[in-house]
């Protein structure tokens, strides 16, 4: 027997590496991540564990600030670094053992400082997707976050201290199209049928099918039909409360076939359109987020700088309040059911036309205001894929590092909110910032030479900075004590944790997807436990 | 090493300074147990063996992870060859080792970069290794991907459990076990105290149930391009015998790839269905998990600390199951897991099993397949009758499948089985022979007496 040969080419090696994570973030995803370009400044353990994650899956370049000599303590820890690195620089030996993990990612070392790069060539940080800084002091820390809010550029600061770490995001803005979340919102307009849709489902008649038909009926139209019957007799209402929905399971059930006992046959598809009373009555609607984000400043006030983003929600703006007539574009994605192939395709067919239809408008009135702005031309592509997300698009609003240092008002009171209670992890916060005011005082860290003599000093610091939220100082000294016993070692595993979770952000913040922590992590390897804060 | 070390013990040289300031100080939060003191360090050096199970994208990291962390005696087993497609996050391999056991290949690559590390490769299956290998270790580290292979693990370890006379858990038998799994951007991570806290048998029902389409939409109602690709390999594969009837479809083989694909998309333009792309037909063959390297790094991470506090006592084990979602922002939940009393696996006590007594055999196969305390694969049942053995239905062994078949149809009390049996039961999930015994949920008085 000859073997076939089927045509269809092979995937391509690099598609071939990187299947898995495709599956994630899908090839736009991963073109964008290639074009990332990381800046980490100084390769601690931390900082290896984070660019490992990110280097694996295939970013564009990256950059390590590091003009720190390899110690024993750093080859202890750090598994980017050979016994013979010791002595030499703590960038470019990492650096070289990183690049091994993926020949595709481009790399670079640099010997300075980070504090004379930011007074000597303050430009160099324009060219990065995203910043990440592990081990620098307060002065530098928001010296750093300053200038890179000024020029827009995210920036991850990172800790790792004993079983204690976090990081913190600063952006200014960032947008997402495609947040993936877990449940969908369904949208398929059974309250706001469009001409094409209605008169499809008209076109059935529940009573009159045979058997076999009757249990090919999408749910969609059992439930349509339902409803129907149902307002007739409640003057042609929605129903909504729980009540009528169970009116309305009631009558689906009066629907279904019997035998000639009169005992109800089983039926999946009106097993499904019960299933589906809860989820798929709930009326079409323009979600009170999504109207917050196409009547903000930024999507009105449009300037020739405006990102694609803030153009395309001031053209779904336009879309809602004239064709649309209050409602998002259809998102145009039927789920499965039991159905037949005829019935189920045409269906389909049916939602995707008035999807695409709705896209094309959209994308017209995109067109017209990147001509008004002059401004780059925006894909039809990216339009459909914008107006398919309408439903979840998200913004983060993002605030400064500076202003979380300077403890304003805002910020004094917020964290004095999570101490009332008190909240553990805020308590962690607390202790990794007052140990950072330690380092600067005391030109070590709290416990590095031996724990004890430290306490009554970190205390101090400790209270200095509840007193400045205006906060009690704490009752007892234990969390101090352990922060003094840690005396600054990083342990491995602890920044291997934060390392991924980190680089998982960067990996957000670069491909516009998913949603990006915001703002604040804590671990507690000690307890296993985390929590996020939005300073 | 430099010269001035050459004196200095292992566990005293500079590079360990940042475990020693765990090891070697107290803390308010350490383990009740826990005395500071630089042996400590020295123990899980030079004493602590300890067991990985997996060397892919969780096994990578743990190995690492663990050397890091001072574990020099470390195992690692994996049956596995390296694929190009690991290599976006099993960050031990290159292009070059293709091919090559991933155990050794791991195990080298971490022996060279962390001098002293002495891990040990063992490229083959769990199954293969006995209960004297087991035995030798203070803790398992588990990564794998299949569920089977883990909940085999766990039977293994929970039948190295001993009791004293007094039915009292010796606790010198008792091999922690730290179990990691992810999934795209989700994962978990816990620890078993084997006969002390929840196993993997206690939580089957944490497991979300396998996806998969009914044989009818397939062949008659498709809808979905995946409902294209299952009939091409379900029924159309085994029709047309493309490469032979010798030839079964081999999801690696990118020209039965191909095939599929094709054919797939032939019969998706015939019901006008669309979206059947090579990718999803690859998933769909190969039932692909998505992975990235974060996700693992995070919780092969949480499993070494994990391991750490349990070698050290430095401080308390997390209790007992932590979730992680990396999808939407990070999030963590840890939760205790509850231990089934009347567990299979690690209760000490019988199983019984309530069954109608005019059922058929087929009915307590399907409990075993289907009940959420049992969830097994193809197990194969056997009872001891006037203390002689006897084969009821066995799956595995085709010969005695074909004669014990008829076996199914009959009504159990034919078979020789009453009220208060014990059928004894093997499948893949468990390296033991499980004892059952039936409780009849009827007629209890007709059948006690017999």
């Amino acid at each position: 027997m000859a073997s076939p040969s089927p045509k269809s080419p092979e995937q391509s090696e690099k598609n071939k590496q990187y299947d898995r994570q495709l599956r994630l973030w899908g090839d736009h995803g991963q073109a964008a991540l290639e074009n990332g370009h990381i800046c980490l400044i100084n390769a601690t353990a931390l900082g290896t564990e984070i660019l490992k994650s990110i280097v694996l899956p295939g970013v564009g370049a990256v950059t390590i600030v590091d003009h720190n000599i390899v110690s024993d303590e750093d080859i202890g820890c750090n598994f980017f670094l050979e016994c013979s690195s010791k002595g030499l620089n703590r960038g470019s030996e990492t650096l070289r053992l990183l690049l091994e993990l993926n020949p595709a990612v481009q790399g670079h070392a640099v010997y300075e400082p980070a504090e004379q790069i930011l007074r000597d060539n303050p430009d160099f940080f324009k060219s990065f997707s995203v910043v990440i800084a592990t081990s620098i002091p307060e002065k530098t820390i928001q010296d750093l976050a300053q200038h890179l809010w000024d020029i827009n550029i995210p920036f991850v600061l990172c800790r790792s201290v004993g079983f204690l770490g976090s990081f913190r995001i600063q952006m200014k803005e960032h947008t997402i199209i495609e947040t993936h979340p877990e449940n969908e919102q369904i949208d398929l307009r059974l309250d706001v049928p469009f001409p094409v849709l209605a008169e499809y489902l008209d076109a059935f008649n529940i009573d009159a099918a045979d058997l076999k038909d009757h249990g090919h009926i999408p749910w969609i139209v059992i439930l349509y039909k339902a409803v129907q019957k149902w307002q007739k007799t409640n003057q042609n209402r929605w129903p909504m409360s729980r009540k009528e929905k169970n009116e309305i399971k009631d009558i689906i059930r009066e629907f279904i076939k019997k035998d000639e006992n009169g005992l109800p046959i089983e039926e999946e598809n009106f097993e499904e359109a019960l299933r589906a009373v809860n989820t798929a009555l709930v009326p079409t609607f323009l979600p009170v987020k999504i109207q917050d984000l196409i009547y903000s400043s930024s999507a009105i006030n449009l300037t020739k700088e405006s990102s694609p983003f803030w153009i395309m929600c001031s053209a779904l703006k336009g879309f809602v309040e004239a064709e649309g007539k209050g409602k998002l574009p259809l998102r145009g994605v039927l789920p499965d059911m039991t159905t037949s192939t005829e019935h189920y395709v045409k269906l389909q067919s049916i939602y995707r036309a008035q999807a695409v239809m709705e896209a094309e408008i959209v994308y017209r009135k995109v067109q017209e205001i990147v001509g008004q702005l002059h401004c780059d031309s925006i894909s039809e592509a990216d339009v459909k894929l914008f107006c398919r997300h309408a439903y979840d698009l998200h913004l983060i609003k993002g605030s400064n590092i500076v202003e979380e240092y300077r403890l304003g008002n805002a910020v004094t009171s917020y964290i004095g909110r999570y101490l009332e209670e008190p909240d553990v992890m805020m308590v962690h916060y607390i202790l990794l910032r007052s140990a950072e005011k330690f380092q600067s005082e005391h030109c070590r860290a709290p416990g590095e030479w031996e724990p004890e003599g430290d306490i009554a000093k970190l205390k101090t610091c400790v209270t200095k900075l509840l007193s400045d939220i205006s906060c009690t100082p704490f009752p007892k000294d234990d969390h101090i004590h352990e922060m003094c016993r840690y005396g600054g070692a990083e342990i491995h595993s602890v920044s291997a944790f934060l390392g991924g979770c980190i680089a998982h952000e960067a990996i957000k913040i670069i491909t516009k997807q998913y949603k990006p922590v915001n703002n604040t992590f804590i671990y507690d390897g000690a307890s296993t436990n985390t929590a996020t804060f939005t300073f | 090493m430099a010269d001035g070390e050459v004196q200095t013990l292992d566990y005293q040289q500079r590079r360990w300074h940042n475990i020693r300031k765990l090891l070697e100080r107290s803390g308010p939060f350490c383990h009740p147990d826990f005395e500071p003191s630089a042996e400590i360090l020295d123990f899980i050096m030079n004493s602590c063996k300890v067991l990985i199970v997996g060397a892919g994208g969780l096994g990578c990291e743990l190995l690492k992870d663990l050397a890091l962390m001072g574990f020099k005696k470390l195992h690692i087993v994996d049956m596995d060859t390296i694929e190009l497609s690991n290599l976006n996050r099993q960050f031990l391999f290159r292009k070059n080792d293709i091919g090559l056991s991933k155990a050794k290949c791991a195990v080298e690559f971490v022996n060279k970069r962390v001098p002293g590390c002495e891990a040990v490769a063992h490229h083959c299956s769990i199954q293969d290794l006995d209960e004297g290998f087991y035995r030798q270790f203070h803790i398992v580290v588990c990564g794998l991907d299949s569920i089977v292979a883990r909940r085999w693990l766990n039977g293994m370890l929970m039948s190295l459990l001993q009791y004293n006379d007094d039915r009292s858990l010796d606790q010198s038998s008792v091999i922690p076990l730290v179990d990691g799994g992810t999934e795209g951007f989700k994962g978990n991570a816990r620890v078993i105290l084997p006969g002390m806290s929840a196993c993997i048998e206690c939580t089957l029902d944490l497991y979300p149930p396998q996806k998969t389409f009914p044989l009818c939409t397939i062949a008659n109602t498709p809808r979905l391009p995946e409902h294209c690709i299952e009939y091409v390999k379900v029924l159309q594969w085994a029709k047309e015998n493309p490469w032979g009837s010798s030839t079964s479809l081999d999801g690696d083989d990118p020209q039965h790839v191909a095939w599929v694909y094709e054919k797939a998309q032939e019969r998706a333009t015939k019901y006008g269905i669309t979206s059947v792309t090579y990718r999803l037909t690859q998933g769909v063959l190969k039932n692909i998990i998505p992975a990235v390297a974060s996700t693992n790094a995070a919780i092969a991470a949480t499993c070494a600390t994990e391991v750490f506090k349990l070698a050290t006592s430095c401080c308390t084990n997390m209790n007992n199951y932590m979730v992680l979602n990396m999808s939407e922002g990070v999030y963590t939940y840890t939760f205790a897991a509850e231990k089934r009393p009347d567990c299979i696996a690690c209760s000490n006590t019988t199983r019984s099993m309530e069954i109608e007594s005019n059922a058929t055999l087929q009915a307590i196969y399907d409990k075993l397949c289907e009940d959420k305390g049992y969830l097994m694969k193809s197990p194969g049942i056997t009872t001891i009758i006037n203390g002689r053995n006897k084969t009821l239905y066995m799956s595995s062994i085709k010969s005695i499948e074909e004669k014990t078949r008829d076996n199914l149809k009959k009504k159990i009390t034919e078979l020789g089985l009453y009220n208060g049996a014990d059928i004894l039961v093997a499948d893949v999930t468990t390296p033991n022979t499980l004892t059952i015994k039936l409780k009849f949920s009827n007629n209890l008085d007709d059948d006690m007496g017999r």
